[in-house]
């Protein structure tokens, strides 16, 4: 840009394959003041829809990009600036941004972060990071999810920091064997590409993130290796709690078809419309795999006892806080949507001694729908370790 | 992870899992390797158009080259099926079906129903079909509405790489005859395809386009030249929601229906001939279960009923392009009692 005190709003990129964005609608319109973390614009890619969300706060002088655009993901979509910047800056800044997105794909686009594989005990375990600098995150997947689920996070945690996020076994593209299902196998599965990305961020320690039965996970790798785990933040984890939505979890894993699925992983979000027919296909193509039926059936053995919930990651985080010196200064959060419709918000009391966050206007996964206040949570969970 | 691979490597790779998975898996048909028994020839075809190759030397002895002769192998594809093996026979163009009918129809179809269910016969038939490679009239016909008719048999018609590799495991898993018509015009296209194995159920049909306007229900290789026809349609602001029935025995009935419902409108675009057709059997359907829906006589896009011509100009003629579907739309879109 032109001027240091212009600030450029980018296409986000959600997800490796996202090349193009679409604005569906702005939410703010020019001299809109705007604070970090409010919404500014919908916009819809091959994959999913999603709301844009400020990481600067500021003015909105220009709009740029058009609704019903295609642009290509890091393209400038809108500029904010103070008052002073003069007309004549913003349109030339304008102009190169319209240039950027008139020539659509750059031809270097297909460079996508190398997925890579870990072999863990035997399976094969996938990972992807994204980030060079900074303290390592690990972000750590729910039940039926994978490192997609983080697509709204992943670019905006990568600016600070070397962001990984793995496939667990049975989901993704990692091994679809599960063994017995027990949460030792998940946490397995989590050191070991654990120690991978250690070895190669040259780090002594990472910051876990894991949501819903990720949480159970990252709090039992915790326990396991507690001089590999910096910090943890939880989001909506399991086993704070016997109340669960066990028809939720049932029909996820039976649904056979598209009518079947959607209904159910709408349960997920506060705003259903974010479960799009490509949602669902990719859920759908993914439930279709050779393995992951067996796989999706064996692990509700470890979420549910009946209807309630058969983990206990209450007592795991009373031994890891009571584990020394260590154990009681690692740094806690949990994030917890309101309108959690699968595992209530109200357990996020449960969660002794850690920082809460409940966020407004999400549901199971606010990762996905209010990634900036999340992305806010672990930012600050990671700024408590001494 | 999936990557894009071509619609003839999807099938290709379906067929080395299985082979992989289950040792009953065996392939055979005409020059499926290709110069077996010539030294230094071994698999030098892979079938007419390649879809078989390499397996030859990663499945020694589970892929047979046979005489040409339809009526025979066919013949025991079919009782090596009801005998333990999951055979998947390539008969190259389906227009040679006539001369091995009676082995499919008769036989294949029949012996589950015949023996009250204590035989199976899990057989697929691969074979080509579609015009477009100016093959003329003898090598270039859609005939899955013959095998449609046929109680007993399973009728799968892929459109993309992704569903021909979920659908042809399906196939060999199925304990039916399969019939599996693979469109030579399509071999070529690159679609995303996961490297794993997996499976798409018979009987579902895809909305790969969603709209409230107009209904179009398609298969094969029209799937693309709908979807070439709706996004002209969206930019006149008719938008379209486009079917691809995936299988058409099973037919998925209901996904039809609930379309039409919405729509109230209907097109059939169809690249077989007219006459007791997917697309006549389709329209029949929402004629009777969806009448009361519809706000607009229902209408097809099918070939001409003639062979297909072998002039070049009249080939390109007789196979439906998006600028009869789009017609087609519009007169359905703006009809008026």
């Amino acid at each position: 840009m032109t001027d240091g005190r212009i600030v450029p709003v980018a296409m986000p990129k959600w997800g490796l394959s996202m090349q193009l964005g679409k604005i569906t609608a702005w939410v703010v319109g020019e001299g809109d003041e705007v604070s970090i973390g409010d919404d500014l614009a919908d916009i819809e890619t091959e994959k999913i829809n999603g709301t844009l969300e400020a990481a600067d706060a500021g003015t909105v002088r220009r709009i740029i990009a058009r609704v019903g655009e295609d642009v290509p993901v890091s393209g400038t979509i809108a500029l904010l600036a103070p008052a002073d910047v003069t007309e004549a800056e913003l349109d030339a800044a304008v102009e190169q941004a319209r240039a950027v997105i008139d020539a659509g794909i750059p031809d270097e686009a297909g460079d996508a972060p190398e997925l890579q594989t870990a072999d863990v005990g035997g399976r094969k375990i996938s990972y992807a990071g994204a980030g060079t600098d900074g303290e390592v995150i690990l972000l750590v997947h729910g039940y039926g999810g994978d490192r997609n689920s983080w697509l709204f996070l992943t670019e905006p945690l990568a600016a600070r920091y070397r962001v990984y996020a793995l496939d667990l076994p049975g989901h993704g593209t990692s091994a679809k064997d599960v063994g017995d299902g027990s949460i030792g196998v998940l946490a397995d599965a989590v050191t070991g590409v654990l120690d991978a990305v250690l070895i190669s961020g040259g780090a002594d320690r990472a910051h876990l993130v894991g949501h819903s039965m990720g949480g159970a996970v990252a709090l039992a790798v915790a326990a396991s290796a507690p001089g590999r785990v910096a910090s943890l933040t939880l989001i909506a984890p399991s086993g704070f709690g016997p109340e669960i939505n066990a028809g939720y979890l049932r029909g996820f894993a039976d649904a056979q078809t598209r009518r079947e699925l959607k209904p159910v992983v709408g349960q997920l979000f506060a705003d259903e419309s974010l479960v799009t027919r490509q949602v669902v296909d990719d859920l759908l193509a993914y439930k279709r795999l050779d393995g992951v039926d067996e796989a999706l059936h064996t692990l509700l053995g470890l979420l549910l006892d009946g209807d309630a919930q058969a983990t206990d990651s209450a007592a795991v985080l009373a031994a890891v806080k009571g584990a020394g010196e260590a154990g009681g200064a690692l740094p806690v959060s949990v994030v917890w949507g309101a309108a959690d419709r699968v595992i209530p918000a109200d357990q996020a009391e449960r969660v002794t001694g850690a920082a809460r966050y409940v966020v407004d206007g999400a549901g199971h996964m606010p990762h996905m729908e209010r990634p900036a206040q999340v992305q806010a949570a672990i930012e600050e969970t990671i700024a408590r370790v001494s | 992870m999936a990557r894009n691979i071509t619609y003839r490597e999807a099938v290709n790779e379906a067929l080395a899992q299985e082979m992989e998975r289950d040792e009953t898996v065996i392939v055979m048909g005409e020059d499926n390797a290709g110069g077996a028994g010539s030294p230094g020839e071994d698999d030098a075809w892979g079938g007419v158009l390649g879809v078989t190759k390499g397996l030859y030397h990663k499945f020694p002895g589970r892929v047979l080259d046979t005489p040409i002769s339809e009526s025979a192998f066919i013949g025991a594809a079919i009782g090596a099926a009801t005998a333990g093996l999951r055979p998947v026979a390539e008969l190259m163009f389906v227009d040679f079906m006539g001369v091995c009918f009676d082995q499919i129809y008769n036989q294949a179809a029949k012996f589950r129903y015949m023996f009250g269910g204590k035989a199976v016969t899990p057989v697929v038939i691969r074979t080509m079909y579609g015009a477009g490679l100016r093959a003329a009239a003898q090598h270039s016909q859609c005939l899955y509405p013959l095998f449609t008719h046929i109680p007993g048999l399973k009728v799968v018609t892929p459109a993309t790489p992704y569903d021909a590799k979920g659908l042809m495991i399906q196939a060999i898993r199925d304990n039916d005859p399969v019939i599996f018509f693979e469109h030579k015009a399509l071999y070529d296209l690159s679609g995303p395809v996961p490297e794993e194995s997996y499976t798409l159920p018979f009987g579902e049909a895809n909305v790969v386009r969603e709209g409230g306007d107009v209904t179009i229900v398609t298969l094969g290789r029209m799937v693309h030249t709908s979807l070439e026809a709706a996004e002209q349609l969206a930019a006149d602001g008719v938008q379209c929601e486009v079917i691809d029935l995936r299988t058409t025995s099973p037919l998925d009935e209901d996904t039809v229906l609930e379309s039409v419902e919405g729509t109230g409108r209907l097109v059939v675009v169809d690249e077989a001939h007219p006459r007791c057709s997917i697309a006549t059997d389709v329209s029949a359907l929402a004629a009777r279960k969806a009448f009361g829906s519809l706000r607009a006589p229902v209408e097809m896009v099918t070939a001409p009923h003639t062979p297909v011509p072998f002039s070049n100009a009249l080939e390109d003629l007789y196979i439906p392009d998006a600028q009869r579907v789009v017609n087609a739309v519009k007169t359905v879109a703006g009809w008026t009692r």
